[in-house]
């Protein structure tokens, strides 16, 4: 079959609305009669609520609290352990305890709620707590072989919360029709959130999502938006109107989801010559007051925690932890950019301990084909750690500057790191992700319900769907999201989107294409009328996976990178400036090159806003910074332009080739950076490297 | 109240303190100006008042009576540089897109922009998805196409309101 669409990049399908502003976002959308919703929530860490007294003229308004849910109050996730309202405690601040709706949003916003709370002692230190969400051990050979290793370096390292600072917050409106509620929102996930609406509205009120434009996600609407959701629908439900609820951006960064803070202790033995002998590794996560997520986060961070090296003695102990602070979730890299943070800058000072140059002590340990990972997983052709070390330090001249820069402002430092693609483990296989392909009058249109939200997902799986059925890119259409007509392809998330459901629409052309003979899909249904094609996943045969003992095949597949950073400080402020960024990395193949180089500079550019500048803090278990001029993610003026290599490696198991691609170059920028603020002797082991940080470090006589 | 709004005439009964913004997606419709949070950082509200880029969210409506206001449905999708953030790939999810392009066209006296000057010109527009490269590319092409020929001259008069 000719190839005309994979490989090139053509025109994104959601381009011109919005190069226009014609796209509609959630928040452009009214309806007829529609109240504006508001929450009201808990200002304290922990505590009994006493009372909650209106302190406003309630005519008009729409009141809703705990008893007004015809279901289940729990958020539907892993663990029903989060209520959508509170009914007698709070445990976080920003905790939902009522909701108001008006028409007019002024009024509304006038309000006065006053709650009032027996206040208990927060718990707020993580390693303090005894109440664990999940607990993981991971077993290679014998981590006692460490007795027999010449040298020992031990070291802990942190990792702050990260907020998502999607530019669009969350938003939904929610829409009594027929009897049910439609969710209209701003959603990476529609099925989660239907899953999460049919437990709270119960079996008599039919419930629907339809994702709304999406103005960045990241994993911060992944799990997340099932709370507003739900609360629109409470509302909608008793008020009987549209409601629609827009968090601020204050709100929005004090009660969502954020990166889960870590502290990472990681103990390395090593012979003589560089080799690993044992590696230890404990993961402590702070999943704040509820589960949501944090056993899967976990999981993903426990496993990549020994990073890209070859070690037949590892060790790794994890757990996903209890405190009074809003609930830790997804966010892209989910667990590895923490603990690949760790290790890579464990490796730095393991070299550093023997006198090795870091990219020897590299090369010597990267994982190569027919190596086993930490779960003992063996891996095949698809591994390029060598590779992507080797173009990065050639093409960035990385031992010349190490030298030259000796005795200077300058440094350079560098990251080595793996992500796998796809849900972990058997994950995939539980999933039965399904995609569906439909003849019209005009072409085909794409049904599955993963979603658009920045990445390329329409465009990419148009170009698949477009060459394995021998059609022009322009001639089809993907539906939008609307869990009324699409089928359920599981969740956008996990770098999952093109290799896991891109396949199954590959695979769903191919079959169209035996159907439709030598016709176009025009010319058939002008023939025969309609024809649907619908397909479930299949992960690979080869794959085994024990949840018990976190043994065997981790992913199905790993994209490789290595970043390479150059940067200046200023030896009064200690001002970082990034000079060049160079990310290397191999991801099968690009099935939209401008899409993936995309995907690799807005995540480096997020991995170096986590290295040196988005610090949240906490006061009293709340975001005190909860504003964008406090809280800093990277302009224009913090980032020089990175400098992308995409190696090709074809993934067989992937559509023509690829392999996931959108959390990959989160994992690497923030140990390239701090490796390189080690090469000028200052000794970090936490992010984000603040100047004050950068100040207190001790420094070191460069070697 | 009267401004002028994308090249018409517009009369407001909105309260003089109400933000721009509101009176822009709320009662004119326009939303393709954005709200990304409300305190003038992120910039996705941006709009041209008599040229000049500002953010709409820190603007009382008051202060453009008589100006000329620009937003993004006022280029009509048809100005160079919009076809450029398609191509480049300049927009991700887009949110920030419309305020971007707005901010850009700072540079339009500008015939051969550094990438400096780019990113001075953006400086107070955020953008989560791209890591900003991409809207350089599309930006530095722009100006870079605008250069070597005459062809774009009439759209980005009318965006200017010249
Ligand atoms: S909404 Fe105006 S600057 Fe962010
Ligand atoms: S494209 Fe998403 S914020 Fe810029």
């Amino acid at each position: 079959m000719p190839v005309t669409a994979v490989g090139q990049s053509v025109s994104r399908k959601d381009g011109i609305g919005k190069a226009t502003g014609a796209a509609k976002y959630a928040d452009d959308l009214t309806w007829p009669g529609m109240l504006h919703g508001r929450t009201i929530r808990s200002t304290v860490p922990r505590g009994r609520i006493r009372a909650v007294l209106f302190d406003f003229d309630t005519t008009g308004f729409t009141i809703v609290d705990h008893a007004d849910v015809p279901g289940s109050n729990m958020v539907d996730l892993i663990e029903r352990d989060q209520p959508l309202l509170a009914v007698h405690e709070v445990r976080h601040v920003g905790e939902p305890i009522l909701l108001l709706a008006h028409e007019d949003k002024e009024v509304l916003h006038a309000a006065r709620v006053l709650v009032e709370y027996e206040e208990l002692p927060p718990l707020l230190d993580p390693e303090g707590s005894e109440q664990t969400f999940k607990t993981i051990t991971i077993d290679k050979g014998d981590a006692a072989a460490m007795a027999g290793a010449d040298l020992v370096v031990e070291g802990t390292y942190q990792t702050g919360h990260q907020e998502h600072i999607y530019i669009e917050p969350n938003g939904v409106i929610a829409v009594p029709e027929d009897g049910g509620i439609t969710v209209h929102g701003s959603i990476q996930c529609p099925f989660y959130a239907l899953k999460a609406l049919k437990a709270l509205l119960g079996p008599d009120i039919p419930a629907r999502v339809v994702q709304t434009e999406t103005g960045g996600g990241f994993g911060g609407k992944e799990e997340f938006p099932s709370i507003p959701a739900g609360h629109a629908a409470l509302l909608a439900h008793k008020s009987g109107r549209p409601v629609k609820i827009i968090y601020d951006r204050v709100e929005d960064m004090v009660s969502t989801t954020k990166r889960h803070p870590s502290i990472v202790r990681h103990r390395t033995g090593v012979k003589r010559d560089g080799t690993l002998v044992a590696m230890e590794v404990e993961v402590i996560l702070d999943g704040g007051a509820y589960v949501t997520l944090s056993p899967v986060v976990l999981s993903r961070g426990c496993i990549h925690a020994a990073g890209p090296y070859r070690c037949d003695n590892i060790r790794i102990e994890g757990r996903a932890v209890f405190t009074n602070t809003p609930p830790n979730g997804a966010f892209r890299g989910f667990g590895a950019p923490q603990t690949e943070f760790a290790v890579e800058v464990q490796m730095e000072r393991v070299a550093e301990a023997l006198g090795m140059d870091p990219v020897e002590f590299r090369r010597k340990n990267a994982l190569r084909a027919g190596d086993t990972t930490a779960t003992g997983q063996v891996l095949r052709e698809d591994c390029s750690a060598l590779a992507v070390l080797d173009e990065a330090v050639r093409r960035t001249e990385f031992a010349r500057k190490r030298t030259e820069y000796e005795g200077t402002d300058r440094a350079i430092g560098l990251s080595l790191f793996y992500h796998g693609a796809g849900f972990t483990g058997s994950g995939e296989r539980y999933l039965k992700s399904r995609a569906r392909l439909e003849v019209t009058p005009t072409g085909v249109r794409i049904a599955t319900g993963s979603t658009e939200i920045g990445q390329g997902t329409r465009t990419m799986h148009a170009q698949i769907v477009a060459d394995a059925l021998g059609v022009p890119y322009e001639s089809v259409e993907v539906a939008q999201p609307d869990t009324k007509h699409v089928v359920d392809s599981g969740p956008t998330v996990a770098s999952r989107t093109c290799m896991v459901v891109g396949k199954i629409l590959e695979e769903c052309a191919v079959e169209m294409r035996s159907e439709l003979g030598k016709l176009s899909p025009a010319e058939y249904f002008a023939k025969h009328g309609a024809m649907t094609v619908e397909r479930m996943y299949e992960p690979p045969d080869w794959i085994r996976w024990d949840d018990a003992t976190y043994r065997g095949d981790a992913y199905a597949t790993y994209g490789w990178g290595c970043d390479v950073v150059e940067l200046e400080v200023d030896p009064d402020t200690f001002d970082v400036r990034l000079l060049e960024v160079t990310a290397v990395q191999e991801f099968g193949r690009p099935i939209h090159p401008a899409l993936a180089r995309g995907q690799i500079e807005g995540g480096t550019v997020q991995g170096l806003g986590y290295a040196l500048l988005e610090r949240v803090v906490m006061r009293n278990g709340a975001m005190a910074n909860a504003q964008l001029t406090n809280y800093t993610i990277p302009t224009t003026l913090d980032v020089p332009e990175i400098d992308v290599v995409m190696l090709e490696n074809p993934y067989p198991g992937g559509p023509f080739g690829a392999k996931g691609l959108g959390e990959l170059p989160m994992d690497g920028p923030a140990p390239a950076v701090v490796n390189a603020l080690r090469h000028l002797g200052h000794d970090i082991r936490a992010i984000p490297a603040t100047p004050e940080m950068i100040a207190a470090s001790p420094v070191a006589a460069r070697t | 109240m009267r401004f002028t709004l994308n090249g018409l005439p517009v009369e407001t009964n909105a309260h003089p303190m109400a933000r721009l913004l509101d009176v822009l997606r709320e009662e004119q419709r326009l939303t393709g100006t954005k709200e990304g949070c409300g305190e003038g950082e992120c910039g996705a509200c941006t709009v041209l008042v008599d040229g000049q880029s500002v953010c709409s969210c820190l603007v009382p409506v008051a202060q453009v009576e008589g100006a000329r206001v620009t937003t993004i449905e006022g280029l009509h999708g048809t100005h160079p540089l919009q076809k450029l953030f398609m191509d480049e790939v300049g927009a991700q999810c887009g949110i920030c897109t419309p305020g971007m392009v707005l901010a850009a066209l700072a540079l339009e006296d500008n015939p051969v922009p550094t990438l400096d000057d780019v990113r001075t010109a953006l400086a107070g527009n955020l953008c989560r998805c791209t890591g900003y490269s991409a809207i350089y590319r599309a930006v530095l092409k722009w100006r870079a196409e605008a250069d070597s020929g005459p062809h774009a001259a009439p759209e980005q008069a009318s965006a200017r309101h010249k």
